[in-house]
């Protein structure tokens, strides 16, 4: 088991700060919203990760639990 | 634009051996012709039972998406408390009439499959969903069965707003709700946790209308049309190089030669509607109309529009045209779409028109990468397959307008669109 970062597009502004805390996961696009790494967040990021969605000021940007085993990376 | 039921295409003798047309009586069909033609409706008298049979005959969704409807069903009968029924008739693809013309020929075989998907569900709520206002063949249908007690559950009818994505589930359930028919992000999908938070099973009207026939004949005599791995038949509406627009029942699997026009006159394909593939002819000629064969050509059937594009008409500029009306038609919720695909739509009109930039093709390319999979709904990736097989199939033309030439030599404008539009930003309920 292991988590995915997701975003909810609606509610995402573009405010970029998870870009600026995990770019070895999420990069931004040329209108500044975030291109998140659709596979299952390594272990060793795994508290970058949480950090980065604790700071997203419009609660978008999420931890969902799939069943796909975490990359050691 | 006429609508009319195709009897004379070429694939007649097929069609009838597959016993079609199943769902399009010739003329309006009242209650008392329905049950003279059908018979009573055949509830199970328990919830569950007629799943297994959906199950057996692989009906699929028909609103597009062909997701296969016992599983939605499942879904929703394993939820508890108040669950709910929508029957979506919103048909919110301007280039489909297949819905409009099923609802008026025979709105008792549609209501008939409501009830007994209900019952199925254990739904305690039942919902019409429709681009139009009621017409008279569907409220004659409805004081009709309401009159003679036939229905378990009462109809409550909901007009869409003229928008291309008020058909969208998500968007279904908030209009349903009160709100304005925009979609949201899923999960929770609306089988779990749609209207009122109320597991919610929504199915197009034709698929019901096929759900009615398999709770009647069964599995088997269903999978006697179309092929193993797509059984059955499906609405399609079909334009011709004429321009007409024709309702027609088609056999899964049937050659698409069958359904257009293939010859000189016909230049490309439309297959699966504004958020379908341009098909190339005559390389396109030998496919069929099934998803197992399409999707080499990253097609798919979609809602059943067909069209063939006449040879003295210009498909970058048709292209371009249906993309400007995709880009307004965004829902403006999600940011790579909102800014994607209005600068698509600008390339795509620059591309069409009398020369164009160096990187302007290059640029259209891009966008179309980066707003695929990023929206709460699949706008933005209809939005592209649509655009990426106009940059294929009209590669010629592109070329030829960047010389400032135009291979048409008719400039009246083919693929229908709303009137009136781009529609108003706020207009979403």
């Amino acid at each position: 088991m292991a988590d995915t970062l997701k975003v909810n597009p609606i509610d995402c502004t573009g405010h970029g700060v998870c870009a600026e805390l995990l770019p070895e996961l999420i990069s931004v696009d040329e209108w500044g919203y975030p291109i998140v790494d659709p596979r299952p967040v390594p272990l060793a990021l795994d508290r970058e990760a949480r950090r980065a969605v604790a700071a997203c000021p419009a609660l978008a940007l999420k931890l969902m639990r799939t069943d796909e085993p975490a990359r050691s990376r | 634009m006429t609508t009319t039921v195709n009897e004379s295409v070429p694939g007649g003798a097929a069609r009838q051996a597959a016993g079609l047309p199943r769902l399009l009586p010739a003329a309006p069909e009242d209650l008392r012709g329905h049950l003279a033609r059908y018979g009573p409706t055949p509830y199970r008298g328990q919830t569950g039972v007629l799943i297994g049979d959906i199950e057996a005959s692989g009906l699929t969704g028909r609103g597009g998406a062909a997701f296969p409807v016992y599983r939605k069903m499942a879904v929703v009968a394993r939820g508890r408390g108040r669950k709910v029924i929508v029957a979506n008739g919103s048909e919110s693809e301007p280039a489909s009439r297949k819905d409009e013309l099923l609802l008026r020929l025979a709105p008792n075989l549609v209501l008939d499959g409501l009830q007994l998907a209900a019952e199925a569900v254990g739904a305690t709520e039942a919902h019409l969903y429709l681009h139009y206002g009621p017409t008279p063949e569907i409220l004659r249908a409805l004081a009709e069965r309401a009159s003679r007690g036939l229905d378990g559950l009462g109809v409550t009818i909901t007009q869409a707003p003229p928008r291309f994505l008020a058909g969208q589930e998500t968007a279904l359930v908030n209009r349903l709700s009160g709100g304005p028919a925009l979609p949201t992000f899923q999960p929770p999908r609306v089988s779990e946790r749609g209207l009122g938070g109320a597991p919610t099973l929504v199915q197009n009207v034709e698929t019901l209308a096929h759900l009615a026939l398999i709770a009647r004949y069964g599995p088997r005599w269903f999978r006697a049309a179309g092929t193993d791995a797509e059984p059955g038949s499906m609405l399609t509406t079909v334009y011709q190089v004429d321009g007409k627009c024709r309702v027609f029942e088609a056999e899964i699997g049937a050659p698409l030669r069958t359904l257009l026009s293939s010859g000189a006159e016909t230049q490309a394909w439309l297959v699966g509607g504004y958020h379908g593939s341009w098909l190339p002819m005559p390389q396109a000629v030998g496919l069929t109309l099934a998803n197992d064969t399409l999707k080499r050509f990253g097609a798919a059937v979609g809602a059943g529009v067909l069209v063939a594009l006449p040879a003295d008409r210009c498909g970058l500029t048709e292209a371009a045209r249906v993309t400007g009306y995709l880009a307004a038609e965004s829902a403006g919720q999600c940011g790579p779409c909102l800014n994607g695909l209005p600068r698509i739509a600008a390339g795509l009109a620059e591309l069409a028109g009398p020369g164009h930039r160096r990187q302007t093709r290059a640029d259209v390319e891009r966008w179309a990468g980066l707003v695929t999979g990023r929206g709460a709904c699949n706008h933005p990736d209809g939005t592209v397959r649509f655009v990426r097989s106009a940059l294929t199939v009209f590669a010629p033309e592109i070329a030829l307008h960047a010389r400032g030439q135009c291979s048409a030599t008719n400039r009246k404008p083919f693929l229908p669109l709303p009137n009136g539009m781009p529609t108003s930003e706020d207009d979403w309920t």
